[in-house]
């Protein structure tokens, strides 16, 4: 089931939050994963497997680089979700 | 290196989280009350796999009370425990200040992650390889400890993990004051950690007759020494302390515990499980550790046994330390103190050490408890029921531990 941006973007804060202890308010949009929350790569690796898992999309290791920022991810799991 | 020209090791620091307590006092104060760490596992496995044994000596403060969550899961709990231990002993210790490149770190481990490794490969079993977590590695190597409190305290003069199954505890310490000795560190934060309540060791253990199966009186079935003891209780945790140079120690102010005056390494060659059964593996690694002490058999006022409750191992370490005594043997109060805390396999060294140096500070040889009659064949000076006083004058304790693989370490603790 689709689910809103806004619904997105909480269940991935949780997510951050459950690997890296970085508060879930602090995981905005504009946010750039290793620039401004100093996630690794293998913290991200986590996140997105664990991503893939809650929102029930697949993100092609490919891809993963091209999510830069929060609302990058957002977006291609809201897409992914159809 | 003579005993005289070696620069004396001192102990300024201790840690630890155990089946007595979720500190080093807390333990120390619970070992003097003699009370008992083991009691049922409360885990689905143990009916699930219908385990032979159902008890061990489990923690009595969980790492989750203590770490935050991204460390909890982060780190396998043998990394956890020595992490937990390592900070109480660095606080312990007075947080020296000193150059990280001048501080050093050896954590043995007898099992190593066992938890992770298992838990992924279930996951790859039933989830597939994208599930795997990505911190499994790091998460299961054995050096996984030594690593996690290197970069806990920053500490950049090596980080070390001996293995040796039941010795890696006290071998981390023999290790310490060897790079102290040879000026490759000024401070090393040294010891041991196990979280193997695992069902697998738990079977693998029961497999070969090693542990008790009281199942129904979990508290009496660590009995050292006893006619009626039928095997070791598993225990978990981790002990860590924290050594330097005298002349360190002295330049920064520190508190000294006790000097860390002997060590003695020693390897049977004889079978893989099986004490070399006249002890003289055991025997010789006693000696070594005395004599590089500059102590003879008399000067020793306590030894804290390895004796872990099964029925040829502790004969085993009776033989040996008559060996290496002698006639001095009738005079020296000994005691297991693993009656009460049950058996920490790679930690379990680490913590009599911990034991040793606090009998030393405090003249007290703790008691061993659930002894209802000494077997006849130890002819050994017992410490039973209550902890016996030592005497006001200069203590020295030796500290035994010995592992599957034929390791022989002995300790000596000393009065400052």
């Amino acid at each position: 089931m689709a689910q809103s941006e806004q619904e997105i973007l909480e269940g991935l804060a949780e997510i951050v939050n459950e690997e890296t202890g970085i508060e879930t308010d602090s995981v905005e949009l504009d946010k750039s994963f290793t620039d401004d929350l100093d996630i690794d790569s293998l913290s991200m690796m986590t996140i997105v497997v664990n991503a893939e898992e809650k929102f029930s999309v697949r993100i092609p290791d490919d891809e993963v680089k091209n999510l830069k920022t929060v609302r990058d991810a957002v977006t291609f799991i809201h897409t992914a979700q159809g | 290196m003579t005993p005289s020209s070696a620069p004396r090791i001192v102990v300024t620091g201790i840690g630890a989280t155990t089946p007595l307590g979720g500190t080093a006092p807390e333990t120390w104060e619970g070992l003097l009350a003699g009370r008992n760490g083991a009691r049922p596992i409360e885990a689905d496995w143990v009916a699930q796999y219908d385990l032979p044994v159902t008890f061990a000596a489990q923690l009595v403060v969980p790492p989750s009370e203590v770490l935050t969550k991204v460390e909890t899961r982060r780190l396998d709990p043998s990394s956890q425990y020595a992490v937990i231990a390592a900070r109480e002993a660095w606080q312990d210790a007075g947080t020296p200040e000193v150059e990280p490149e001048r501080l050093a770190v050896a954590i043995g481990s007898g099992i190593g992650g066992v938890w992770t490794l298992i838990d992924q490969w279930e996951n790859l079993r039933v989830k597939g390889p994208r599930r795997v977590y990505p911190l499994a590695v790091p998460m299961l190597m054995p050096n996984g400890p030594a690593a996690a409190v290197s970069l806990d305290l920053g500490a950049r003069a090596g980080a070390h993990t001996p293995v040796s199954a039941c010795s890696s505890g006290a071998e981390a310490m023999g290790l310490g004051v060897q790079m102290l000795r040879e000026g490759r560190a000024d401070v090393v934060v040294c010891g041991g950690t196990e979280a193997a309540i695992h069902p697998l060791p738990i079977a693998g253990f029961a497999a070969m007759h090693a542990l008790s199966t009281r199942n129904d009186d979990p508290t009496h079935a660590s009995r050292p020494y006893d006619v009626d003891r039928d095997g070791f209780v598993l225990g978990e945790g981790s002990a860590v302390i924290v050594i330097e140079t005298e002349e360190h120690a002295k330049a920064r102010g520190a508190t000294i515990y006790a000097v860390l005056a002997g060590v003695g390494v020693t390897s049977d060659a004889y079978h893989i499980t099986s004490p070399e059964p006249g002890g003289a593996g055991a025997s010789r690694a006693m000696v070594a550790a005395l004599e590089t002490a500059g102590l003879a058999p008399t000067d020793i006022s306590h030894i804290n046994a390895h004796a872990t409750s099964t029925s040829v191992g502790d004969i085993a370490e009776a033989k040996a330390i008559k060996r290496a005594f002698g006639d001095a043997t009738a005079g020296i109060p000994i005691s297991a103190t693993k009656s009460m805390t049950g058996h920490l396999l790679g930690a379990a060294g680490s913590l009599e050490a911990v034991f040793s140096i606090l009998a030393v500070r405090d003249h007290v040889a703790p008691a061993t408890t659930n002894v209802e009659t000494v077997d006849p064949e130890m002819e050994l000076d017992v410490v039973l029921r209550e902890p016996r006083k030592l005497g006001d004058g200069d203590v020295a304790v030796l500290n035994n531990s010995f592992g599957f693989g034929g390791h022989n370490v002995a300790l000596v603790f000393t009065t400052p």
